[in-house]
């Protein structure tokens, strides 16, 4: 397991374009949206919080169909399907390989654009916390669209059209942390909803990922 | 004999030959006597005035765009478990039509919102609930066309539906949590029985008996369609082999 | 460990292409597989592999103790020969890395990107792979495409080396590999017989009259 999770990120490093890609993504947003919605800090301080999460969403959502499709294509995936790590580990484990290279460096540089979009002092701590607990089940989640449609060739639209309402439970209350966290208001119950899709998204998801991905091996 | 039996495409064709018009026919029939009596002989709401007579429409097709989506799931399961492709068929010829009953849903809803609530417009639970459920769908189709063996389709949508259905039922609380909205304080609530007269119930559980049975005329018979088409392609790839 | 299928049907894409195969392979025989585009070898061998169920029939050895050697050699190309080979030695469990890379002749080549290998270098990477899994039984769908022909007959010895070790393999090849030990199996026989004349029909024919 660590095999495959050292490889992925090394893949990851080397061929380059996907974090990176998103991380830009991220920040091209949080300049566009100022932009478009007008410098009044009130107005932007209100909407950062749901700006945030649904830019960080769309960063993650770029990435997805790397998850399985290059492994697809050259035939690692038959190979993987065939080796003794069972499948659902390899899409757990590719999962957070995913994880590690968009979503934690999205939690990182978000406070960064909160500054950008006037988030409130009271929101940051929340809106790293929240990004930190629902990204991974972003992660998850466009691991089990990107095994969907592996087998389909230029994938990628289909793939957000899958992935996106999926996403949306995670989204309100990932968002509704901040907004909350932002207005001082109690944060325990969004929070703690997050971290159960988190959770059960993590535990659940990857076996329905790899009846999927075995589906589309036949 | 077991119900399984039905589940033969053959068998499946020969009966829906059979039942197929008398369900049209009947579901013509509640509609029209429904549709008649609601709009036209029940008196205008004291406050609503005739706007109100949109649930007519409404109301039974918002039931049927979840109940669609339920078929779809049971047929799925039982697609996965017993691998009947009358079952899988079944799900694939459900889909669009699900998927006509929630737009009929929101736009009805939206020409009956702009009288009552002064807008198209709201993100009221329900409404945002009912468009996410049109993305559901929306997906759930484009997976069905996107891959091109039949029997891979049917899997993976299979699988997309159970999936899905989690998440759709989530996405519905967390809409609540999100905003407690409009629906529930209008003046006509519809899940509450005793704020309906049964000047309006009565008319009502005719058209929702019309939608319910139209629902399984057009299944029934975009089922027939799929099967037909499937039993072609089978055709067509075994010419190409030989 | 012996390989054994029973009256074994395989389908791609819904269509039956093989029926009725039954064959033995025990340790440390070779047995090729021939057959026209299109018979159905590479469907065949993905069966075996564990990849797709077969339509009817049984087959014995579990895939647990194949190997499975594609088309596509599953190389990265941004990861060095070594690399590529250790990933695939800490999947399955091994330490043979070194000696693979000496067998399949790479040791020059270990420290080099896949993205800068030949053609037949690939190949020969790829075909390394099955000596890192430590498994059994081979499964080789046309091991020798782009590989010259000194290549080959290093292949070759490698196969003979597995087999004498008490492994087996299955190749679906035209090549002469030198195994001259090897049973050839012509799949031609096995082909499924069509609907019109007398075969099994599928889901959508045999309901309809």
């Amino acid at each position: 397991m660590g095999a495959l999770l050292s490889r992925d990120l090394r893949l990851a490093m080397r061929a380059g374009g996907g974090f990176g890609l998103g991380l830009a993504f991220f920040l091209l947003l949080a300049v566009l949206v100022p932009l478009g919605v007008g410098p009044e800090g009130g107005t932007l301080g209100r909407i950062a919080p749901g700006i945030l999460w649904v830019g960080a969403l769309l960063a993650c959502l770029l990435s997805l169909d790397r998850i399985f499709a290059l492994d697809f294509e050259d035939g690692s995936l038959d190979l993987l399907a065939t080796s003794p790590m069972p499948l659902e580990a390899v899409v757990a484990v590719k999962a957070l390989a995913h994880w590690m290279v968009t979503g934690v460096p999205l939690t990182l540089v978000a406070p960064v654009l909160g500054v950008l979009l006037n988030l409130p002092v009271e929101g940051y701590g929340w809106l790293v916390l929240s990004l930190a607990l629902g990204t991974p089940a972003l992660s998850v989640i466009g691991a089990f669209g990107a095994a969907l449609v592996v087998g389909v060739k230029r994938g990628g639209l289909l793939l957000s059209l899958l992935v996106l309402p999926l996403y949306v439970p995670t989204l309100i209350f990932g968002a509704e942390v901040v907004k909350r966290g932002a207005a001082g208001l109690e944060v325990a119950v969004p929070l703690l909803l997050l971290a159960g899709i988190t959770l059960a998204a993590g535990a659940l998801l990857p076996f329905a990922a790899a009846a999927a991905i075995r589906i589309n091996l036949r | 004999m077991s119900i399984w039996e039905y589940a033969n495409p053959k068998r499946f064709m020969q009966t829906s030959a059979w039942v197929l018009p008398w369900v049209a026919v009947l579901a013509l029939a509640c509609l029209v006597a429904g549709l008649i009596w609601g709009f036209f002989f029940t008196p205008d709401d004291f406050r609503q005035g005739s706007t109100v007579k949109i649930i007519y429409l409404h109301v039974p097709s918002a039931m049927m765009a979840i109940n669609a989506w339920v078929m779809m799931l049971v047929t799925s399961l039982i697609w996965l478990v017993r691998r009947h492709h009358v079952s899988a068929l079944a799900a694939k010829a459900a889909a669009p039509i699900g998927l006509t009953f929630t737009v009929i849903a929101l736009v009805t809803g939206a020409f009956w919102g702009q009288p009552m609530w002064g807008t198209w417009w709201a993100w009221d639970p329900r409404l945002t609930s009912f468009l996410i459920l049109t993305l559901f769908y929306l997906g759930y189709i484009a997976l069905w066309q996107a891959v091109e063996n039949p029997d891979t389709a049917a899997d993976l949508t299979a699988v997309l539906c159970l999936v899905g259905s989690v998440f759709a039922l989530l996405s519905r609380y967390a809409v609540l949590f999100w905003n407690q909205g409009l629906h529930q304080g209008a003046s006509l609530s519809l899940d509450k029985e005793e704020n309906v007269a049964d000047v309006f119930w009565l008319p009502l559980l005719v058209c929702i008996a019309g939608f319910v049975l139209l629902f399984v005329a057009l299944v029934l018979m975009r089922t027939r369609t799929e099967i037909r088409a499937r039993r072609l392609q089978a055709l067509l790839a075994r010419e190409r082999l030989a | 460990m012996e390989l054994s299928v029973s009256d074994l049907a395989v389908a791609r894409g819904g269509l039956r292409v093989l029926e009725g195969l039954s064959f033995r392979l025990a340790a440390g025989r070779a047995l090729i597989l021939r057959g026209p585009n299109g018979v159905g070898k590479t469907t065949l061998l993905r069966t075996l592999a564990g990849l797709q169920p077969p339509l009817v029939g049984q087959v014995s050895l579990p895939p647990e103790a194949i190997a499975y050697a594609a088309h596509a050699d599953g190389l990265k190309a941004v990861l060095t020969v070594a690399e590529n080979l250790e990933f695939w030695a800490a999947i399955h469990g091994t330490d043979r890395v070194g000696r693979a890379l000496e067998e399949m002749n790479l040791v020059a080549l270990r420290n080099r990107l896949a993205a800068n290998l030949s053609a037949g270098q690939k190949r020969r990477l790829g075909l390394a792979r099955l000596l890192v899994t430590g498994r059994e039984m081979w499964l080789l769908d046309e091991p020798t495409v782009s590989l010259d022909a000194a290549s080959v007959a290093l292949f070759g010895g490698v196969v003979r080396a597995h087999l004498a070790a008490g492994g087996a393999a299955l190749i679906a090849t035209h090549i002469d590999l030198g195994l001259a030990e090897a049973e050839v199996l012509e799949l031609g026989p096995y082909r499924a017989k069509s609907p019109a004349a007398g075969g099994a029909r599928g889901d959508f024919d045999e309901v309809f009259g």
